[in-house]
């Protein structure tokens, strides 16, 4: 298993990179960490005429607070997010699902934008964006937008980027006062891709009701999928709740099917985790009793 | 910027366990395979090639990553630490003494990957619980001993057998 040839091409700056993805355009595919992408090309199921290596660009790192986001350069590195204290204290989500992502040793090297321009359905950094509601900052020549994460993703390993764009950043909305969050997934291995994942953001009021809740799903639909839960505003944060809402949210997906699991399997795990990272999250936000 | 035609050989210099090293490598050779087939430090192991079994771990840059997913070009200018350096003047490092002891090897495949990822683990945490030994481990496949002298050599070196 090697690469077919391609082209190596290194930016040093966001220019170069910029120009880079304007000239080879679909044949070309953007290197960040490599954790995806790597495999697909020693496999040959990507077969790029040109990479291009942004690594170098020093624009694209770090972590900051923007308003009222956490901005994370999209070369930000799972290992770096994971050890932020600004991450821990304002996305507590994030910094819950990372360790659900690969390892320790390819987290070193896999970076935030990576993962979410890759899109995999069942990948724990997109439908954390999702799920929180966050943006995706894109650039190209001349021009910038921002894309929110709810939009980005168009399907299995599909975005809107398009070929001439670069994701330059993530935007994470920071965490507000009496809001817990939780994530869990089933996995075969640790580290393996997710049969199943949910995430939750929750809003608790002082009378024990909910001001806010949202509840995310990975690896069930072609995306990241997002419950519409609209209907539990307003009720009391119990674990009584939870499970129904999970149940709700079980009724309305439309599961995938693959050689691991069954659609039927994957509705149980919507069931089962939902109930399970809704209860966590109304426990985090301080209900109190569950 | 830096463009290689594909198919062109690039000079590539790197620093490996301290010592500098010249190759060639085309774009699309892996790291992997660069510091085996080009600088004969067969020490590193190649395994799945996709970055699932981990036998390829290199430290770079004081990280432990998979070298089967870096391109040689990549690492042009780097510090790469390979299973070669662990050992000093013939004499094991305590984590490879440790292995020896817990029997923590049978056939040695996976070995070289396991000792550089444990070597930058107990760096960042030197004090880790069993849990979180194994959940470093999740990033090796060892076939053959089912990991528990691993765990027990890695806890030994922590200074905790509990």
């Amino acid at each position: 298993m090697k690469p077919a040839p391609f082209e190596y091409c290194r930016a040093d700056t966001l220019d170069e990179a910029l120009d880079l993805v304007a000239e080879f355009g679909s044949d070309a595919a953007v290197l960040a960490g490599g954790m995806s992408l790597g495999p697909m090309l020693n496999m040959r199921l990507a077969r790029p005429a040109a990479i291009v290596d942004v690594n170098p660009v020093a624009d694209l790192s770090g972590i900051r607070l923007v308003g009222d986001a956490v901005e994370t350069g999209a070369l930000c590195r799972q290992a770096d997010a994971l050890d932020s204290a600004l991450v821990g204290d304002d996305v507590p989500l994030l910094a819950r699902a990372l360790p659900f992502v690969g390892h320790f040793q390819t987290r070193n090297r896999g970076t935030l934008g990576g993962s979410v321009c890759h899109a995999d359905p069942s990948a724990e950094i997109p439908l954390a964006l999702a799920t929180l509601g966050g943006d995706v900052v894109l650039r190209q020549k001349g021009g910038m937008r921002a894309v929110a994460a709810n939009d980005f993703f168009a399907g299995i390993f599909t975005t809107v980027r398009e070929p001439d764009e670069i994701v330059t950043a993530l935007r994470w909305p920071r965490s507000k006062p009496k809001t817990g969050h939780a994530f869990d997934e089933i996995a075969q291995r640790h580290g393996d891709f997710a049969i199943g994942a949910a995430a939750a953001v929750a809003t608790v009021a002082p009378d024990g009701s909910l001001a806010a809740v949202s509840l995310g799903l990975g690896g069930i639909e072609d995306r990241p999928l997002l419950a519409n839960l609209a209907d539990f505003v307003g009720a009391p944060a119990t674990a009584r709740t939870a499970s129904e809402a999970a149940a709700l949210a079980a009724d309305l997906v439309d599961p995938m099917e693959d050689p691991r699991a069954s659609a039927a399997y994957r509705r149980q795990l919507v069931r089962v985790l939902g109930a399970r990272v809704l209860e966590r999250a109304f426990e985090r936000a301080g209900a109190r009793q569950c | 910027m830096l463009r290689i035609e594909p198919g062109a050989r690039h000079r590539v210099i790197v620093t490996v366990n301290g010592r500098l090293y010249s190759g060639f490598a085309e774009a699309r050779t892996l790291l992997s395979d660069f510091l085996r087939h080009e600088l004969k430090l067969f020490g590193t192991h190649v395994g799945c090639e996709h970055g699932v079994c981990g036998a390829c771990t290199v430290n770079i840059d004081g990280r432990a990553v998979r070298s089967c997913l870096l391109f040689a070009v990549q690492a042009d200018g780097a510090e790469i630490g390979t299973v070669e350096g662990l050992a000093t003047d013939g004499v094991l490092s305590p984590l490879q003494e440790a292995f020896r002891r817990r029997h923590a090897l049978q056939c040695g495949f996976c070995t070289p990957g396991i000792l550089i990822s444990a070597t930058q683990f107990l760096e960042t945490n030197p004090d880790p619980t069993e849990d979180e030994v194994r959940k470093m481990l999740s990033g090796h496949i060892c076939r053959c001993t089912g990991y528990e002298g691993i765990v027990r050599a890695i806890l030994d070196v922590a200074g905790d057998t509990s």
